[in-house]
């Protein structure tokens, strides 16, 4: 697989270290009222689907930065990759 | 109709006019006691100890496709016991003892050959650990020793000991392990079940599930609605797709591992070797091919294929204890979908769903573990109480911080 990186261009999936579902970005904020039962939905439930997927990926062996990838699971086709960072900032993460 | 010595020998002198097909195939009908969703290894082999152990009636098995099209007869064929952690190893070892007498239970040549799996040490801290697997396994009741350098040398003389990254120290074997003809298992636990009376409906994909006031009534099919008092799932590969018709999510990635045969050779591989730390296992099967395989692919997937950083890793691997296998041709390979789980281990449960069960996330293992998978779900489902080596095996165990982590890798599926 060839990831389109945003800021190097195509890379080799093989650079790349896989997290999961993007949805891990995500994560319950206890501040917030979030419970140890969201936190278990959060580290341990997937959506897992056959299809369109949303996934993080780690630029290991490269710029060290995380990738939101949009990835089909049936072809392995990959439709949009985003820098996670504007994905979670984009969310209301971080600053 | 019982296979023998004696019957082979008949059917040769008249013909081969005798043999009838080795199950039915019938209409499905509208309403079963229980029915099983899959029929791979570990469903048909519920249904059959469900009919022949538990004297349960009116089964079905509902399969999408053929049965023993899936990963029952996409993986590579090991069998073994050899865990460490205790809501695992009886488990394993029951599967291991029913894979014994099976073939008599069954009266099927599934070809269990018990030609011993040996795991590759290459440091003191490795052989600590497997020191401490088979000290673990041994206090279980099952087999298992330490061999030096030149013990395995003696075994396999072609093995290359010496790797500068990766120098032989030892081993751990279990020589009871070894490997089953796949196919005849499916084969030959869907016979027995059918003569038992269970319905196998090929062609027949459940499309979800009629599901009332937290009751399970039954499934719909491409085949049209069928009714059931009790409703079992065992499709791992595709759970979290099967059990999102009953709006459940699992704690589960599907992943695809993949395998590889040589074309075939002379006998040149003993036993089963697996070298964890180079991501590389090979057998030699009766026909000649040398069976090997290393790391899923690590990615979330249902292609049933893999790409070629996994190929070029598996191959490295292979070349650098064996180098006299990289003069062997490739045949074929193949990718088959895993249900990895957040622990590495396995799911025999039933749901919140009133009459539906669940059995699944059995990883890169699911093979080895066919025989007592059925008898466990078999349990379940005829009794609604988990079988006694199988208790660990619930869905809440994540929630309630009871994970069986084989490897302490944590909630990572694709590092198990």
């Amino acid at each position: 697989m060839i990831i389109d990186h945003p800021l190097l261009g195509p890379r080799d999936s093989a650079e790349f270290t896989y997290k999961g579902d993007a949805r891990l970005i995500d994560r319950p904020d206890p501040e917030k009222g979030a419970t140890a039962h969201d936190f278990y939905d959060y580290g341990y439930l997937r959506d897992n689907p056959a299809g369109w997927h949303e996934e993080l990926w780690f630029h290991e062996a490269g710029d060290r930065s995380w990738l939101v990838v949009t990835r089909n699971t049936l072809t392995h086709e990959i439709s949009k990759v985003e820098l996670a960072r504007d994905v979670a900032r984009s969310r209301g993460r971080s600053k | 109709m019982r296979f023998s010595g004696l019957r082979v020998i008949k059917e040769a002198l008249t013909g081969h006019k005798g043999w009838t097909p080795a199950w039915r195939d019938p209409e499905p009908q509208a309403h079963y006691d229980i029915i099983i969703i899959g029929g791979g290894g570990h469903g048909l082999a519920t249904a059959y100890y469900l009919a022949k152990e538990f004297k349960q009636k009116r089964i079905a098995v509902l399969e999408k496709g053929w049965i023993g099209g899936g990963n029952v007869g996409r993986n590579t064929t090991i069998i073994r016991s050899n865990y460490l952690l205790d809501g695992n190893e009886p488990f394993y070892e029951m599967s291991l003892k029913l894979w014994e007498g099976l073939e008599q239970d069954f009266n099927f040549n599934a070809m269990v050959s018990q030609r011993g799996i040996l795991n590759l040490i290459h440091s003191d801290a490795q052989r600590d650990a497997f020191i401490r697997r088979g000290n673990a396994m041994r206090l279980n009741g099952v087999d298992a020793e330490m061999l030096t350098t030149a013990q395995i040398k003696e075994r396999y003389p072609y093995l290359n000991t010496e790797d500068a990254r990766f120098p032989i120290k030892g081993g751990l074997a279990q020589h009871r392990g070894g490997t089953v003809r796949h196919d005849a298992v499916a084969w030959g636990y869907a016979r027995g079940a059918d003569s038992r009376g269970v319905d196998i409906i090929q062609n027949c994909e459940v499309t979800g599930f009629k599901i009332e006031n937290g009751k399970c009534l039954g499934v719909e099919t491409s085949r049209g609605f069928i009714g059931a008092t009790k409703v079992g799932c065992a499709v791992a590969g595709s759970s979290s797709r099967l059990m999102a018709h009953a709006n459940m999510r699992l704690p589960i990635e599907s992943h695809v591992l993949q395998a590889f045969v040589s074309e075939g050779l002379k006998p040149v591989m003993p036993g089963v070797v697996t070298f964890g730390a180079g991501h590389f296992y090979c057998s030699q099967s009766d026909k000649g091919g040398l069976v090997f395989g290393g790391d899923i692919d690590g990615y979330n997937t249902y292609a049933q294929r893999g790409n070629l950083p996994v190929v070029e890793d598996v191959c490295e691997g292979g070349m650098a204890i064996f180098p006299a296998f990289g003069r062997a041709r490739l045949l074929r390979m193949w990718g088959g979908i895993m249900d990895m789980s957040m622990d590495g281990s396995p799911i025999i449960d039933k749901t919140h769903i009133d009459g539906l069960y669940f059995n699944g996330g059995w990883c890169y293992g699911g093979f080895k573990a066919t025989p007592a998978s059925g008898m466990c779900f078999a349990h379940l489902l005829a009794r609604d109480a988990p079988h006694p080596n199988a208790t660990a095996y619930r869905f809440d165990r994540f929630e309630k911080g009871l994970m069986i982590d084989e490897k302490g890798m944590g909630n990572q599926p694709n590092l198990h």
